[in-house]
C-alpha cells in the first residue's frame, strides 16, 4: 500500500500511459506504433513485476528431491508475458505492413494528409 | 453415449483453427468450400450442444482442456447462451458469405481470396472461443486473433480507402485490446486467478471485504471500457462508417453482424460470470454505460439522417442499434437483459441481410453509394430491393419482424427502471422516429418510380446464392420475430445459469 | 412559401436528391450562374485549401491540450491503482496462492518438465499457447495479403545501399556466426522443458540465423535455402501437428471419453521428458522461425518468391 514500495508498477504504468497516448494523439502513423510498442512493453513490465518474490530464484526446480514453492517466483506472470510477447510482435507487424502499403500509396505518414488525398482522389 | 457431444465446443474451435491451415494450404479460392463445410458443421454441433443442455437437468457443462480441474488447468464451459449464440453468428457468417460471393470475387483480387477466406476460418474459431472460454487471459488472446482477422478482412478489398479504413479500426482495437489486457492484469494481481469460476468467489469475497475496492473498481472500468471501444459503443463509434462502408460487403456484414456482437456477448459473460452482476452494480459502471447508450441511440441515428451513402448509413445505424444493447445492460433489470441479448440476435440477423442486399442495390447502381445514384435501382434488382424493404421494417422495428421484439421488451422494462424510465422512452420514441424517416428514406428513393431517362437500363440479375441467402435470412427474421416467446425464455433461462450456476 | 419550400426539400431528400445540411450549398449552386472562370476558381480552391490547412492547424493545437489533459487524467487513475494495489516484491499477495504452489510443487512431477513456465504455458495452460501460435499465423496471413505483390508486374530490382556480400570482414563472420546462431537455436529449442527458453526464444534465434544469411549472401541465395515452397510446408505440418497433439491430450483429459492419455511424463531432467512438451515447443519454434523469416523477406522483397 505504497507507492514508493511499488515503484515498478508505477514506471510499467506511466510507460503505459506514455504509449497510449502516443498511439491515441499522435499523427504520424510510424509514431503511433512506436507508442503501441511502448504501452505493450508497459503492460509486460507491469505484468512481470506481478510475480517477482523477493530473494526468489527463477522458476526452474531441481530434476530429483522435494520442492518448497518459496524459494521461486511465480511462474504465471512469466508465461503470460510470452504469450503476450508474441501478440504484440504479431500485432506489430501488421501496423507496419499496413504503413508500408499507405506510404507506397500516399507518399505520407500523417493520417489526416492521407484522408484529404483520398477525398481528392474520389472527387 | 449422449456425453460425447460435450465435446463438440472444443472439436468446434480447435477444427476451425484446423481448417484455417488447410484452406492456406489449398491453392486458389477452393479454400471456400472448407469454409462452408465448417460453418455448416459448426452450427450443427452448436444445435446439438444446445440440445444437450437443454434436455440436461442443469443445463450447464464445464469442459477440460487438459488433464487438470479448475484453479490449474484450462477450461471451457457451455451453458445454454454459448452455443445459442455461436449457432446464430456462424449461420450470419454462413449466409453473409454466401450472399456476398459474387462482390468477393469482384472486389478482392483473385490470389488474395483464398487468404480472405483463411481468415473468415480463423474469425470463426476466435468467435467460437470467445463464447465457450472459461479463461480471461484465453479471452484474450482470441480477442486479439479476432482483431486481425477481422483488420485482414476489410483490408483484402485493396483500395486506398479501405486500407485507411483498416488502419484506422486497428488503431481502435488496439487501444481497445490494450485497455482489456491491463484491466485483465490489475484483476490477476488482486485476485491471483484467471479462470472465470475462481475469479468470481474471489472478488465476490474481495468486494464484500472492501481491501480492494478501488483497484477493483478501475480494473472493472477498463476491461469493459476496451471491449465498447472494440464494439463501437457512442464515443468510439467514429471507425464504424468508413471500416463498414468500404469493405466488401460480405465482410461489413460479418463485422457489424457477428464480430463486434461476439465482443458483447464477451462482456456479458465476463459481467456476469467473473464480475458479479451484483458488484457490477455496485461499482456503478451501469449508469455511464446507460448514458452513452442512450447518446449512441440518437447520435447514430442524426447522423445516419445527415449523411449521403448508404452504406454510411447503415454503419451509422449499427452505431444507434448498439446504443441499444449498452441501454439494457445499464437498466440492469431482468426484461432488460433479456431485450438487450434478444437486441443481439435480432440486429445480427438484420444488419447483415441489410449489408448484403445494400451491396446487392450499389451493383444494380453501377458500384456507387451515394442515394442520388441509388434512385429507383430497386426495380433493376427486386430481390435486393424485397430484401432491403425487409430488413428496414425490422430495423424500424414493424411487429413480426426479429426488430420488433427487443423494442417492445425494452419499454415493457423500462417500467422496472425507477427513474431511467422516462430517459429510455423518450428515447425509445426518438430514435424510432428516426429510424423511420431514414429508412423510409431509403427505401423510397430506391423505388422512385422508374422515368423515361433511367427506364431503359437492363435488369440485372441477382446470382442464385444472393437471392437463396437473402431469402433465407427474410425468413429466420420472421421465424425469429413470430417465435419470440420460446426464444426469450431460452434467454431467461440462460441468464438465469449465467447468474447462479457455477 | 417557407413552408412550401420545407416541403419541397423534404420530399427532395426523401427522393435522394439533396442532404439536410447541404440545403445551403446547394442553394448556393444553384443560384450561382457557371460562368465563373477558370482562374477565380483556382483562387477558390487556394483559399479553401489555406482554410483547410488552418483549421487543421487549429485542431492539432486542440489536439495537443487535449491529449496532455488525456494523459494527466489516465495517469493520476492508474497511479491511484498502484497505490492501492499489493506490495511488490512480497510473498503476502494475492497472486502468490495455490495455483502458483501447485505449478512449482508439482509441475515437475506432472508434467516432466523442469522448467516451470515451459510446463505451464504448454501443459496446464496449452489453450493459450495454441491460440497464440495461431496469432501469429493469423499475422503472417494478414502481411501476405497487404504484401505479396508478386502476381503484379515485377518492378525493377531495388538497388541495395549496402552490399554485405563484397565486404570481406562481414562474410567471414558471418560465415562463423550463422552456423552458431542457428545451433544456439536449436539448442535452446530442444532443450525448453529443461532451461530458460523454448518455442518462442528459439525460433526468434533461429529466424534472425536466417535473416542473417540473407542479409549477407543475398535473397536469392537464402531463397534457395528456405524456399516459398519448404516455408509453407513447414509452417502447415507444424501447426496441424501442434492441433492434433493437443486435441488428443484435450480429449483425453475430460474422463467421460473413457480414453487415456498414453503419453507419459518421463524421468524429469532428461533430455526426452516431458511428454508433448519438447515436439510442441519444436513446432512453436519452427511456426516462430518461418514467420520472422517470411516477414523480413516480405517487407524487404514484397514477395517470397
Amino acid at each position: 500500500m505504497n507507492l514508493l514500495e511499488n515503484y515498478e508498477e508505477l514506471v510499467a504504468m506511466i510507460l503505459f500511459v506514455i504509449g497510449f497516448t502516443m498511439l491515441v494523439f499522435s499523427k504520424n502513423l510510424l509514431k503511433k506504433i512506436i507508442g503501441l510498442n511502448i504501452m505493450d512493453t508497459g503492460v509486460y513490465l507491469f505484468l512481470a513485476s506481478m510475480g517477482y518474490i523477493k530473494d526468489a530464484l527463477t522458476p526452474i526446480v531441481p530434476a530429483e528431491g522435494e520442492v518448497n514453492p518459496m524459494d521461486y517466483i511465480n511462474p504465471i506472470p512469466s508465461g503470460l508475458v510470452l504469450t503476450g510477447i508474441v501478440v504484440s510482435v504479431s500485432v506489430s507487424a501488421l501496423t507496419l505492413a499496413l504503413c508500408v502499403r499507405l506510404y507506397k500509396k500516399y507518399h505520407t505518414l500523417d493520417l489526416d494528409e492521407m484522408y484529404m488525398h483520398m477525398k481528392k482522389e474520389e472527387e | 453415449m449422449m456425453d460425447f457431444l460435450m465435446n463438440f465446443p472444443f472439436i468446434t474451435i480447435v477444427l476451425s483453427l484446423f481448417s484455417a491451415v488447410v484452406a492456406f494450404a489449398f491453392k486458389g479460392s477452393r479454400a471456400r468450400f472448407v469454409t462452408y463445410f465448417l460453418l455448416l458443421a459448426g452450427a450443427v454441433m452448436s444445435c446439438f450442444v444446445l440440445a444437450y443442455n437443454l434436455s440436461s437437468e442443469t443445463g450447464y457443462f464445464v469442459y477440460r482442456m487438459g488433464h487438470y480441474d479448475a484453479p490449474i488447468g484450462n477450461e471451457i464451459s457451455a451453458g445454454l447462451l454459448e452455443p445459442f449464440f455461436v449457432l446464430i453468428f456462424e449461420v450470419v457468417m454462413l449466409l453473409s458469405v454466401l450472399g456476398g460471393k459474387r462482390r468477393i470475387f469482384s472486389d478482392i483480387p483473385e490470389e488474395k481470396q483464398k487468404l480472405f477466406y483463411v481468415m473468415i476460418n480463423l474469425c470463426h474459431a476466435a468467435l467460437a472461443a470467445l463464447c465457450y472460454t472459461n479463461d480471461i487471459f484465453t479471452a484474450y488472446v482470441f480477442v486479439e486473433i479476432c482483431t486481425i482477422a477481422s483488420c485482414s478482412l476489410l483490408m483484402a478489398s485493396d483500395k486506398g480507402k479501405s486500407l485507411i479504413a483498416a488502419t484506422r479500426y486497428m488503431i481502435f482495437s488496439l487501444i481497445g485490446s490494450g485497455f482489456l489486457l491491463i484491466g485483465i492484469i490489475l484483476i490477476y494481481s488482486i485476485t491471483g486467478h484467471l479462470l472465470f469460476t475462481n475469479l468470481y468467489e474471489a472478488i465476490t469475497l474481495l468486494w464484500r471485504d472492501g481491501s480492494y475496492n478501488f483497484p477493483l473498481t478501475v480494473a472493472i472500468g477498463l476491461i469493459v471500457s476496451g471491449l465498447c471501444v472494440k464494439s463501437g459503443l457512442f464515443p468510439f463509434h467514429f471507425w464504424m462508417p468508413d471500416t463498414y462502408g468500404t469493405a466488401t460487403p460480405a465482410a461489413s456484414a460479418i463485422l457489424s453482424g457477428v464480430i463486434s456482437k461476439g465482443y458483447i456477448f464477451l462482456l456479458f459473460k465476463i459481467i456476469f460470470r467473473v464480475i458479479g452482476f451484483d458488484v457490477f452494480l455496485a461499482t456503478g459502471v451501469q449508469n455511464i454505460l446507460f448514458v452513452f447508450g442512450i447518446l449512441g441511440m440518437v447520435v447514430g441515428s442524426v447522423s445516419a439522417i445527415r449523411t449521403k451513402n448508404i452504406k454510411f448509413m447503415i454503419a451509422f445505424s449499427s452505431a444507434a442499434q448498439i446504443g441499444y444493447i449498452y441501454m439494457g445492460l445499464g437498466l440492469g433489470t431482468r426484461t432488460a437483459l433479456v431485450a438487450s441479448l434478444f437486441q443481439i440476435i435480432s440486429h445480427s440477423l438484420t444488419k447483415s441481410m441489410l449489408f448484403i442486399s445494400a451491396g446487392g442495390l450499389c451493383d444494380a447502381a453501377g458500384g456507387k453509394q451515394d442515394f442520388a445514384s441509388l434512385r429507383s435501382c430497386a426495380h433493376k434488382n427486386k430481390v435486393a430491393g424485397a430484401v432491403f424493404l425487409a430488413g428496414a421494417l425490422s430495423m424500424v422495428g414493424v411487429p413480426i419482424f426479429a426488430g420488433f421484439i427487443p423494442k417492445l421488451l425494452f419499454a415493457a422494462s423500462a417500467f422496472e427502471g425507477g427513474a431511467k424510465m422516462f430517459f429510455v422512452l423518450i428515447a425509445l420514441a426518438v430514435s424510432t422516429m428516426l429510424n423511420v424517416m431514414y429508412f423510409m428514406r431509403t427505401a423510397l428513393t430506391v423505388y422512385y418510380p422508374l422515368g423515361a431517362e433511367n427506364g431503359a437500363q437492363a435488369k440485372t440479375r441477382a446470382c442464385a446464392s444472393f437471392a437463396v441467402c437473402t431469402i433465407v435470412f427474410i425468413a429466420l427474421n420472421i421465424a425469429v420475430g413470430l417465435n419470440s416467446q420460446p426464444i426469450s425464455s431460452l434467454l431467461e433461462k440462460g441468464i438465469e445459469l449465467f447468474m447462479n450456476v457455477r | 412559401m417557407m413552408k412550401n419550400k420545407f416541403s419541397e426539400k423534404f420530399s427532395a431528400w426523401l427522393s435522394g436528391e439533396v442532404d439536410l445540411t447541404e440545403k445551403i450549398a446547394e442553394e448556393k449552386r444553384t443560384e450561382a450562374p457557371s460562368r465563373i472562370s477558370k482562374k477565380e476558381e483556382a483562387e477558390e480552391t487556394k483559399i479553401i485549401r489555406s482554410l483547410e490547412k488552418k483549421e487543421i492547424k487549429l485542431s492539432f493545437k486542440e489536439y495537443k491540450v487535449l491529449s496532455v489533459v488525456f494523459c494527466v487524467i489516465l495517469i493520476g487513475i492508474l497511479t491511484a491503482t498502484v497505490y492501492f494495489l499489493p506490495t511488490f516484491a512480497s510473498s503476502d499477495v494475492p497472486a502468490v496462492n495455490e495455483v502458483y504452489e501447485h505449478y512449482v510443487a508439482q509441475g515437475r512431477d506432472e508434467t516432466g518438465a523442469v522448467n516451470t513456465v515451459a510446463g505451464m504455458i504448454l501443459d496446464y495452460r496449452a489453450f493459450d499457447t495454441l491460440g497464440e501460435s495461431f496469432v501469429l499465423f493469423t499475422a503472417t496471413c494478414a502481411v501476405l495479403i497487404l504484401m505479396d505483390d508478386k502476381h503484379k508486374k515485377p518492378k525493377k530490382e531495388m538497388h541495395e545501399t549496402v552490399n554485405y556480400s563484397r565486404d570481406p570482414i562481414v562474410k567471414s563472420m558471418a560465415a562463423i556466426l550463422i552456423p552458431l546462431i542457428l545451433v544456439f537455436g536449436a539448442y535452446i529449442l530442444v532443450n525448453g522443458h529443461l532451461s530458460p527458453g523454448g518455442g518462442f526464444s528459439g525460433g526468434a534465434i533461429l529466424g534472425a540465423g536466417f535473416i542473417l544469411y540473407a542479409m549477407v549472401y543475398g535473397d536469392e541465395q537464402a531463397l534457395k535455402v528456405l524456399s516459398e515452397r519448404k516455408i509453407k510446408v513447414v509452417t502447415i505440418c507444424s501447426l496441424s501437428f501442434y492441433c492434433l497433439a493437443k486435441s488428443y491430450s484435450f480429449f483425453t483429459g475430460n474422463e467421460f471419453n473413457g480414453v487415456h492419455s498414453v503419453i507419459s511424463a518421463g524421468t524429469p531432467g532428461d533430455i526426452l521428458s516431458g511428454g508433448l512438451i519438447m515436439p510442441l515447443n519444436i513446432a512453436v519454434g519452427l511456426v516462430v522461425c518461418c514467420t520472422m523469416y517470411s516477414f523480413y523477406m516480405l517487407f524487404k522483397r514484397g514477395r517470397m518468391n
